[in-house]
């Protein structure tokens, strides 16, 4: 699987650079793009698109409450793996593993909710938040060694984990942290103390989204303004060329990048916990990690972006609800517009790509 | 173990290993020509549906099975489209088309029965036993009382090998995968190759999932495939590219499957989410301890553009 580690094929992150504001044309042309081609396939199934639109708005944005309760709140998982996946990306590092990841840093998570109860509020919610982002770590070590030591690829070691990581949380709550009731296959509500706090009053948004957009734009520094980030980039767009230079230790920015990484979408599974849930159910991400691969490309791989595009596909989530109460659209259809967004993507970049080709 | 134990716990290995040898077979033809298809977990699954509304619609599980190609293949013309077509990178493009080919299929189940799945009942593959083959003590009727699409899988490990290492067509489609420049320049139109590579293998995923849905559940339910398009790819890995070897890692894979069944008969009391994470974690260790020495296409996954 040599190629499969990618080492030369890092066209993506080199092709969605270059004009600054050509990330955001693509973006904006591929959501437009999407809502054409979902609203010609909606047709084709015999639904009215424009329903399905009113009622996906309706259930996002129509009301202020609506917006920060159901969106917002859906966009927390989205931001924190959008960003683990970008920042792998960008790196070079095809980290396919989010989903596991989040699942790991849930339980980790959830267990230091659940048996640190005693600690006070002030120890226990970073706490919750440190055990899910060393969750998340761990669940990117074996694909890390995998590939800068053995050389497997980490595409396929990474979606192997991720059904690891899935069957492991069904585990637990079946198993050993299952509700003491038992009847559920659920973990107990951790302790008050170690949920986060809301961030606006009389909403479900909670302190997570803060800490979302604190990542992002740590982030956006670090790539763009610290060494650390340059070399990262550096690896991302060309590995053998950051090795040859001799100044950067491309494996150490290997290792860094992936298990920075998972940490942050091991975070994601533990603020989804400690912010909303306060519990571990079996079916807690309904894909966050894969559809967080939409959300990085929709972004260009820029964690500012990442923000944005999460906030809409969590508002094309909220809005999925909706459309199947309002207009009888079945929900599954948002994984369709996930991929007509990537692919709507992939299609603008070959036309910025032969573009750029035609200026040389 | 008992003999008639042994006998079960053979004819569940085979029984899982068939739709990820079909699969996997597939998946090593396109992958030799420089493709790797991560979406094929999204040809499985359209098979899979395409099989149960083909089966209900021509009231044949025979029929069913030749939708559930199609469906596999359709899903695998996207793929080429934006991976070979435009040269867009092949692990972004198959992850879309498998996000984008479950939500497909889930959409479509839901809107045809129902949010709740209605039961279906389905034309089932029966199993059609081999005379005197199925015979064979132990490993008789494990291998040779299957449904055809097993039989397939055998006739096609050794045909394909055969095609791959000692025929023209099979050197051309090694070419392109090893060195598609110096293809081209000997006369080889590369990229028809690969979509051509790519459309066989979206063809054996969309049996594969016909498979499912037809000869294991005799129903469809989303998210059926579970996964096995990964396995299948890492499958490809374990049988280095060889469609023998990669016959003969399928039904390792559906071994360690069926351990499961196996181990619960013999009254071990594991738990059961446990068992169903062993078969990626012996994947893992299968791809840690053995692809080491194995070496892939030297141009898997690279876009080719003709210059």
């Amino acid at each position: 699987m040599r190629s499969c580690s990618r080492a030369e094929g890092a066209r993506l992150p080199d092709g969605l650079r270059i004009r600054r504001y050509e990330p955001v044309l693509i973006a904006f042309g591929s959501v437009a793009l999407t809502a054409l081609a979902g609203a010609a396939l909606l047709l084709l199934g015999g639904y009215d698109p424009v329903a399905a639109g009113a009622a996906m708005l309706r259930g996002s944005v129509g009301s202020w409450s609506t917006f920060v309760s159901i969106t917002l709140v859906r966009s927390v998982p989205l931001v924190l793996c959008g960003l683990a996946v970008a920042l792998a990306f960008q790196a070079g590092v095809w980290n396919i593993g989010a989903e596991g990841q989040l699942y790991a840093g849930a339980i980790a998570g959830v267990s230091v909710g659940l048996y640190g109860a005693s600690l006070p509020a002030a120890l226990l919610v970073p706490a919750v938040l440190l055990a899910a982002l060393v969750g998340g770590g761990v669940w990117a070590v074996v694909p890390t060694i995998m590939r800068v030591r053995l050389g497997v690829g980490e595409v396929i070691t990474t979606i192997l984990m991720n059904f690891v990581g899935i069957y492991l949380a069904a585990y637990m709550v079946h198993g050993p942290l299952q509700e003491a009731r038992g009847v559920f296959p659920q973990t107990d509500p951790i302790a008050p103390a170690a949920r986060l706090p809301g961030l606006i009053p009389g909403s479900r948004l909670h302190v997570g989204f803060a800490l979302a957009l604190l990542i992002a734009a740590g982030a956006w520094v670090v790539l763009r303004h610290a060494r650390f980030g340059f070399q990262l980039r550096a690896v991302g767009a060309s590995p053998e060329a950051a090795r040859v230079s001799g100044r950067i230790d491309t494996r150490r920015i290997l290792v860094v990048s992936f298990l920075l990484s998972g940490a942050i979408a091991g975070l994601a599974g533990g603020v989804e916990v400690a912010g909303l849930t306060y519990a571990l159910y079996e079916d807690l991400s309904p894909g966050w990690g894969y559809t967080a691969i939409a959300v990085a490309l929709l972004a260009g791989l820029d964690p500012l972006g990442v923000v944005v595009a999460g906030i809409l596909f969590g508002a094309l989530q909220a809005g999925a609800g909706a459309m199947q109460r309002d207009a009888g659209i079945p929900a599954a259809w948002v994984g369709v517009v996930e991929a007509l967004v990537i692919l709507a993507v992939l299609g603008l970049d070959r036309v910025r790509r032969s573009r750029a080709k035609d200026r040389r | 173990m008992s003999g008639a134990e042994l006998v079960v716990f053979l004819e569940a290995a085979v029984r899982l290993g068939i739709p990820l040898a079909l699969a996997a077979l597939g998946e090593t033809i396109s992958e030799r020509s420089g493709v790797i298809n991560i979406g094929l977990e999204g040809s499985i699954i359209a098979g899979a549906l395409g099989g149960a509304l083909g089966a209900l619609a021509f009231e044949s599980a025979g029929l069913g099975v030749v939708a559930g190609a199609a469906a596999g293949l359709a899903v695998a013309a996207v793929f080429a489209a934006f991976a070979i077509g435009i040269g867009a990178d092949q692990i972004i493009t198959g992850t879309a088309v498998t996000i984008g080919g479950l939500g497909m299929t889930g959409a479509v189940y839901q809107a045809r029965f129902g949010a709740t799945g209605t039961e279906l009942s389905l034309p089932t593959l029966q199993a059609v036993p081999i005379p005197v083959l199925e015979r064979i003590p132990v490993v008789g009727s494990p291998l040779f009382a299957q449904a055809p699409t097993a039989y397939l899988a055998y006739l096609l490990a050794p045909a394909l090998w055969y095609w791959l290492f000692r025929t023209p067509a099979g050197l051309e489609l090694r070419a392109v995968g090893e060195a598609p420049d110096a293809a081209k320049a000997a006369g080889v139109r590369v990229r028809r190759v690969r979509v051509l590579a790519t459309m066989f293998g979206g063809a054996l995923a969309g049996i594969a999932g016909a498979h499912l849905a037809l000869a294991h559940a005799g129903t469809f339910a989303e998210n059926m495939s579970a996964g096995k398009g990964f396995i299948a790819i890492a499958v490809v890995v374990l049988g280095r590219w060889n469609p023998l070897f990669v016959l003969l890692a399928a039904l390792f894979f559906g071994a360690a499957s069926a351990l499961q069944f196996f181990l619960q008969a013999l009254g071990y009391d594991l738990p059961y989410q446990l068992f169903l994470a062993l078969p990626y974690l012996i994947t893992l260790a299968a791809l840690a301890g053995w692809v080491g020495r194995a070496r892939a296409p030297a141009a898997l996954a690279l876009p080719w553009d003709s210059e």
